[in-house]
């Protein structure tokens, strides 16, 4: 059977992407294969481990569930978005910080899940945090660390966004009064 | 794995979809969240020669009333269902139930029609659609019909809509108040499927129990209501010692399948303390 390709335009971390492909391919292997963006990780190819969970149009999805062709139009985002090597972002940060990797094949998918889940709630309880992360299987950590380097991610920036105090209350002598 | 080719049309409107599906429809597979289908394409469960998407078409995802019917789209979210404060208000057995399906990505790509025209007799909603007496809206290029829930679910990943049609809608009548609602469910991790879960409902009329629904996912083939326990209900006392008793019956009805997740006995001892559990939890709504 010949399946005629299909054109795809997508946005990936603000970059656009044009490619021809067959409707087939997963949006998970386009990223990886075709833009090789490999930062997002493939495990099951089923929609159990989340390994490879990324943005799409602001929203965590499996992209091993959707079909690259079906992101035509779309905004997405991955890991490769986040920091540098040189500048992590501050949910990176805080994963370093905090041991919430060890041999970093769930971690892309960590961060990606923590930046929706502290988006729409910028400071998660424990359960809350444990609920999100959930989704994405980690063998190697126990999840602690990765509760807890959440937890400092969200604090962190709820920290950065505050507004700033007035010049009077800089020094913390109009904090408690 | 990876997928085996297919075919992949993506129709504007309502109109474009019908017309694919009326086409040689037992090769065409309806793809909308595709968190069940894509997962069976990659393993090679199923190979569609066509896939027909329906991401796109405008107006399957509305959520609100008409007349006397509390009206949800097909093709919304499971993420938008859970936000609705208008599912929240008149549905809230839907809300309980989600609690217990999958996990945040699976849900925001996940749709609550597709879920139903999946068909999975472990899966949650099922359930709770038959226990709130919904309709399944179906169209096809010959027209539209309704379709109860209690005839719609026939049997593993098997319903009443023919190939040609599409699954718009999901109607579910408004109730009064004093309808009173609970939802139990045991699985093996947060997220994964039933091994039993249970939807009931009924009013409180003059202190009894009144137009009683249990409706069981993981006991049989699809999901089900129990009619003769149903009937055990039926104008008892909300008290404990009936809820046992009601219970104890339900877990006589069934007959559940044995698999690696649990045997027969522990599915239908969890009947029996689910139920129980349901009912004390809609006497105290």
């Amino acid at each position: 059977m010949t399946i005629a390709n299909e054109r795809v335009r997508v946005t990936v971390n603000g970059v656009i992407y044009e490619r021809s492909v067959e409707p087939r391919l997963l949006l998970s292997d386009f990223l990886r294969h075709e833009l090789g963006l490999t930062g997002t990780h493939v495990g099951c190819e089923h929609g159990v481990c989340g390994m490879c969970t990324i943005l799409l149009d602001g929203r965590t999805a499996r992209s091993c569930l959707a079909f690259a062709v079906q992101a035509d139009g779309c905004q997405i985002r991955t890991v490769e978005g986040l920091g540098t090597v040189d500048g992590l972002h501050p949910i990176q940060e805080a994963f370093w910080e905090k041991h919430g990797l060890q041999c970093g094949y769930c971690t892309p998918a960590m961060l990606m899940t923590t930046v929706e889940l502290i988006e729409a709630n910028p400071s998660p309880s424990r359960d809350e945090i444990r609920d999100a992360v959930g989704g994405n299987l980690c063998r190697c950590t126990g999840y602690q660390t990765i509760v807890e380097a959440v937890e400092l991610a969200a604090q962190r920036l709820s920290a950065a966004k505050a507004p700033s105090t007035p010049a009077a209350g800089e020094d913390g002598s109009a904090v408690g009064h | 794995m990876k997928p085996p080719p297919f075919e992949y049309l993506r129709p504007a409107d309502v109109e474009g979809v019908l017309a694919a599906l009326a086409r040689d429809s037992g090769e065409t597979k309806i793809l909308a969240g595709g968190q069940s289908l894509v997962p069976m394409m990659n393993l090679r469960i199923v190979a569609p020669k066509r896939l027909v998407d329906i991401n796109r078409v405008p107006g399957l995802d509305r959520i609100g009333i008409d007349g006397d019917w509390f009206v949800i789209g097909a093709l919304a979210r499971h993420t938008d269902v859970l936000k609705s404060p208008a599912v929240r208000q008149h549905t809230p057995l839907v809300i309980a139930a989600y609690r217990h399906v999958a996990h945040r990505p699976i849900r925001n790509r996940g749709t609550i029609g597709g879920n139903l025209a999946h068909a999975d007799p472990a899966s949650e909603l099922p359930a709770v659609m038959l226990a709130l007496d919904a309709e399944m809206v179906l169209h096809s290029r010959s027209g539209e019909r309704r379709v109860p829930a209690e005839r719609f679910f026939l049997g593993t990943f098997e319903t009443a809509a023919r190939a040609d049609e599409l699954l718009t809608a999901i109607r579910v009548p408004l109730v009064s108040e004093n309808r009173r609602w609970g939802f139990e469910e045991m699985s093996q991790r947060q997220g994964d499927y039933a091994l039993v879960a249970v939807a009931a409902t009924f009013d409180l009329e003059s202190g009894r129990c009144a137009h009683p629904r249990l409706a069981y996912a993981g006991v049989a083939d699809h999901a089900m209501r129990i009619p003769a326990v149903e009937a055990a209900l039926d104008g008892a006392s909300p008290h404990e010692a009936a809820f046992e008793a009601v219970a104890a019956k339900a877990a006589e009805a069934v007959n559940p399948p044995e698999d690696v997740h649990a045997d027969a006995a522990y599915r239908r001892d969890l009947v029996r303390s689910l139920t129980r559990r349901a009912l004390t939890a809609a006497a105290r709504r």
